[in-house]
């Protein structure tokens, strides 16, 4: 590790290894979760902060375990509570970038309430949400995220549980930044990591990932080589809704609807596409009802909105403003208040 | 109340002179009662008296009109001596309906001055709080025999006085709650000054409705001048100043004592309070002053829930702030698995528990002591905390700064168990200088301190066994906490036996070295003899009013005031046998009773009455005088 001058700051050149504590990894052989741990330990020597700035908050479950195995400050808590930690980090010190790593079960059932008032209050946090539809450190139950019918030790005649659309929950928050990944998707999860981190304001990421023991193959229907490309749309800012494997299909409105057409019959070509524009809150809620099988499901940064000032800029707005009001606030004359009187 | 004299005045109203007078106003929850009683109170503390106060109010905001549970009370005991109670028995009492008069005519010493507005005493009103129909109070031969029953028209005499006002009818009918508060002004001789002010203030510049705070203030007068002329009442009476030491005092409530407090500390450790909390009866009243106080760098956060602000607080202490959460027993059960996580993590954390009856919801704005046993054991596992508890409003200044000081020094949950009596009384209170209060010291370790590479967060302090609070931004000392089992030093995660038994221990071992801090348990009395009435929290004041008495009597009887709970001071098994019996009253079933006798293995007598009321001292005293009697 040298030490290069970076804008006024002496920020050391990290890697990846700088980021990995000695605790041996404890997830299942071929765990999806490896893949993020990985994409997170590559990502942050490119986030352009020190090492002791960062903090990563967990609440409990597989995905929880992340802060043991990354060489930072972190803080693996208590079921779904996760949220409610990182909010007091953030607010005491918010200098420091703070992320929280969780599961399905985690942040969309037992922390359900703190995931919604987080994401409506917009503190200055990432959320990486590894999805993998079951319960895995209990041993396989069904989880908020996992489809009506499943069998599960809990649900041995099929769940008759609806589950929850994780980005449709995040629209209606007010999220500012909203994203999806998959855990195979190296390259994809690279972007997004740094955008997300980068990003005044809650930021949330989706990850697709399999759980090789309890729920294998969830989202082989888009994780996979030959289904990737079929079922799932990779959007970019500014570029048109185009998918398949040869690029030969893309998405249009007809009458205010989204519609998959083909772009090989020469009746439709890329400028009757929907483009994607990551700033429109109205694109984003379409893209949260967009799903496999009738849509490929969206990819990629699917909303930013860098304008919304956070809950914690805010908070120090307010206590900035107090303090300039009257110079140094008198304590003594405080606990006298204003009614105090004299005796002897 | 005690008469000491009485004069003739030049126009023949004989004035007597009290030691102490204890005055009730009540009425419907819109009647503005606790409005007036805190005039009352605070005209009281300018005019030089010791004073105690009591309001009761309902839950609801606006019980439907009339009815016995809208009613509002608010009690004050002011005198010329030094006083610890709002007092047990009424001597006099302002009824503004009949549901007040009904609801409260029992607490009223017979003989006692009650006046009430006669003009709301109609067929409807007495309908309304149940009376049987053709029914009057005010006529009843008995209540009139037993009472001094003042009946004045005041809706009436209010909206003549106020006829060229120009108001419209509804802000003067307003004006009653004024006008009652004149009256009682002209009875016992105080000043009109304060509360002119204090509505020239509170209307006129803070709403800007100047014609609201005039018509105010002319019903005031009116009653006051009502009281100089229509001779209804048989004597004025004057309590005259107390003797009070020498200093700066001002009137306090508990909840604003533990606001005070809380900042005090604050400053004094060089550290900003992070303050998250739902709002929830009676604490609420905490995060509503520390949200005005953003200039002292106070962070306050309304949470999504109880366990959200709880976990907040836990965050923010990780961070390096001082991590505090406030609620009452029903959050307190919800924030038991954090606390547990504290602990765990062997951060400071403050939780402010102003306790409320219960179980579940319970009612919420009436004071118990019933939390003691949740503060102490309602988490899972072994996982003591440090347990203090104010008692009186006042004393929750020095406990605030207290419970932040052990937390820090300890490196763990503390538990403050205020409740909703002292929360919401008030007395008076000399100012401390903030200069005399010890500074708190905190230190975060850095690389400097500790050889490269080997930083283990979970080394202690050979004394008090803290773990040092190495806060993230701190170069060098990167670690993971968790809610796993930590290994002793390097907190890394360890299913070890032998591990898990020893952090266990040294957990429990931690809080108890807190006695080495804390101070001893006094006594009040003679330091041994036949009877200890050993108390904690809230019931302090009535507890050592009835002590005194029963002393008075010519008994061996002795009283000690818990202030923390757990440790408890080091010497009070010491204390507690030096005397042959030991009472313990408490506004619960026996908690108190239960930790002593299992701690020391010493019986005790409980004194256990769970009305949501705060302890009548007449009451103690009976109790405490069988017992030295037996």
């Amino acid at each position: 590790m040298s030490t290069i001058e970076s804008n006024d700051t002496n920020l050391p050149i990290y890697t990846a290894k700088d980021f990995t504590t000695d605790q041996d990894v404890r997830w299942c052989p071929g765990c999806g979760d490896y893949a993020v741990l990985s994409a997170v330990r590559k990502a942050l020597p490119d986030i352009g902060r020190k090492k002791e700035d960062f903090v990563f908050v967990s609440g409990i479950g597989c995905a929880a375990r992340f802060p043991y195995y990354m060489d930072t400050y972190g803080m693996h808590s208590i079921h779904g509570r996760g949220l409610a930690i990182a909010t007091g980090v953030k607010c005491a010190n918010p200098k420091l970038e703070v992320c929280m790593v969780s599961g399905d079960g985690d942040l969309l059932s037992i922390g359900g309430n703190h995931t919604i008032h987080t994401l409506r209050r917009n503190v200055d946090i990432t959320i990486l949400l590894l999805n993998n539809k079951i319960y895995g450190l209990t041993k396989g139950q069904y989880s908020p995220t996992s489809e009506t019918g499943k069998i599960s030790p809990t649900s041995p005649a099929g769940s008759i549980d609806y589950p929850i659309n994780p980005i449709a929950l995040t629209v209606a928050t007010g999220c500012t930044f909203i994203a999806r990944s998959i855990d195979v998707d190296m390259k994809g999860m690279d972007i997004i990591l740094k955008r997300a981190m980068a990003h005044r304001g809650t930021s949330f990421v989706e990850v697709y990932q399999d759980c090789n023991i309890f729920n294998h193959k969830a989202w082989f229907y888009a994780s996979q080589k030959d289904t990737m490309p079929e079922n799932t749309i990779k959007v970019e800012h500014g570029k048109p809704l185009v998918f398949g494997a040869n690029r030969d299909k893309g998405i249009r409105f007809n009458c205010g609807h989204p519609e998959v057409v083909s772009l090989e019959d020469g009746k439709y070509n890329e400028s009757d596409l929907i483009i994607h524009d990551e700033t429109d809150r109205l694109l984003v809620t379409l893209y949260a009802q967009m799903a496999y099988p009738d849509f490929p499901e969206p990819i990629g940064i699917l909303h930013a909105d860098p304008t919304k000032p956070t809950y914690n800029d805010l908070l120090y707005q307010q206590l900035e403003e107090a303090q300039g009001i009257g110079g140094q606030p008198d304590l003594q004359a405080l606990i006298a208040g204003n009614e105090s009187w004299e005796v002897g | 109340m005690s008469t000491d004299q009485a004069t003739e005045t030049p126009d023949s109203i004989p004035e007597t002179t009290l030691d102490s007078v204890v005055i009730r106003f009540c009425g419907d929850s819109g009647d503005g009662m606790q409005l007036t009683g805190g005039q009352f109170t605070e005209t009281s503390a300018l005019f030089g008296n010791d004073f105690a106060t009591f309001p009761d109010f309902p839950a609801e905001i606006r019980a439907p009109k009339g009815t016995t549970f809208g009613v509002s009370g608010f009690q004050v005991h002011f005198s010329s001596e030094s006083i610890y109670t709002p007092g047990d028995r009424v001597n006099a009492m302002v009824a503004m309906n009949p549901a007040g008069l009904k609801v409260n005519i029992q607490d009223v010493e017979p003989g006692g001055i009650i006046i009430v507005n006669e003009d709301e005493f109609t067929k409807g009103n007495l309908a309304k709080c149940g009376y049987i129909d053709g029914y009057n109070p005010l006529d009843d031969e008995e209540i009139n025999n037993k009472y001094h029953l003042v009946r004045v028209p005041m809706s009436r005499l209010t909206k003549e006085s106020l006829a060229d006002s120009g108001m419209g009818a509804k802000d003067i009918n307003r004006c009653r709650n004024m006008f009652a508060l004149g009256i009682v002004y002209w009875l016992y001789e105080r000043p009109l000054e304060q509360t002119k002010a204090y509505l020239t203030k509170k209307f006129g510049e803070n709403k800007g409705l100047p014609e609201v705070a005039k018509i105010n203030i002319r019903a005031l007068e009116a009653g006051y001048y009502f009281g100089e002329t229509a001779e209804v009442f048989p004597s004025r009476y004057r309590v005259p100043p107390a003797k009070l030491a020498k200093g700066t005092y001002r009137q306090i409530s508990g909840n604003e004592a533990t606001v005070l407090g809380l900042v005090t500390a604050s400053q004094k450790a060089n550290k900003p309070i992070l303050y998250a909390s739902y709002p929830i009866t009676p604490a609420s009243s905490v995060i509503h002053g520390l949200a005005h106080l953003k200039r002292f760098g106070i962070k306050t956060i309304q949470s999504e829930d109880e366990i959200a602000a709880v976990c907040t607080a836990i965050g923010a202490s990780f961070a390096g702030d001082i991590g505090v959460t406030g609620t009452s027993g029903p959050g307190l059960a919800l924030k038991g698995e954090a606390m547990g996580l504290a602990l765990m993590l062997e951060l400071p954390l403050v939780v402010v528990n102003v306790q409320r009856a219960g179980p579940a919801t319970g009612l919420p704005t009436k004071t118990e002591q019933a939390d003691l046993l949740q503060a102490m054991y309602g988490r899972h596992c072994e996982s003591p905390v440090i347990v203090v508890a104010p008692r009186s409003p006042s004393d929750c200044f020095d406990m605030a700064i207290e419970a932040v000081r052990l937390a820090v020094k300890y490196m763990c949950p503390v538990i403050y168990l205020s409740d909703g009596y002292i929360a919401n009384g008030a007395e008076p209170w000399k100012v401390p200088s903030v200069d005399a209060i010890p500074e708190i010291h905190i230190t975060h370790p850095t690389q400097n301190d500790i050889p490269e590479g080997s930083f283990k967060p979970y080394t202690r302090d050979p004394e008090t066994l803290s773990r040092p609070w190495a806060i993230p931004g701190t170069e060098g000392l990167e670690h993971r906490l968790g809610s796993l089992e930590k290994e002793a030093e390097t907190g890394n995660v360890s299913y070890d036996p032998d591990n898990h038994d020893l952090m266990v221990r040294l957990r429990a071992q931690k809080v108890a070295n807190a006695a080495d801090s804390i101070p001893l348990l006094e006594v009040n009395g003679d330091p041994s003899g036949d009877v200890l009435v050993l108390g904690w929290g809230g019931t302090y004041g009535s507890i050592t009013t009835a002590v005194e008495q029963v002393r008075a009597k010519g008994h061996s009887v002795s009283s000690a005031h818990l202030q923390y709970l757990n440790p408890f001071p080091s010497n009070t098994e010491e204390v507690l046998r030096s005397f042959k019996k030991i009472v313990i009253p408490e506004i619960n079933l026996g908690q108190l009773s239960m930790l002593i006798r299992s701690k020391f293995l010493i019986d005790t007598i409980g004194i256990n009455i769970v009305k949501g009321q705060p302890f009548r001292v007449d009451t103690l005293v009976e109790r405490i005088t069988e017992v030295c009697e037996q």
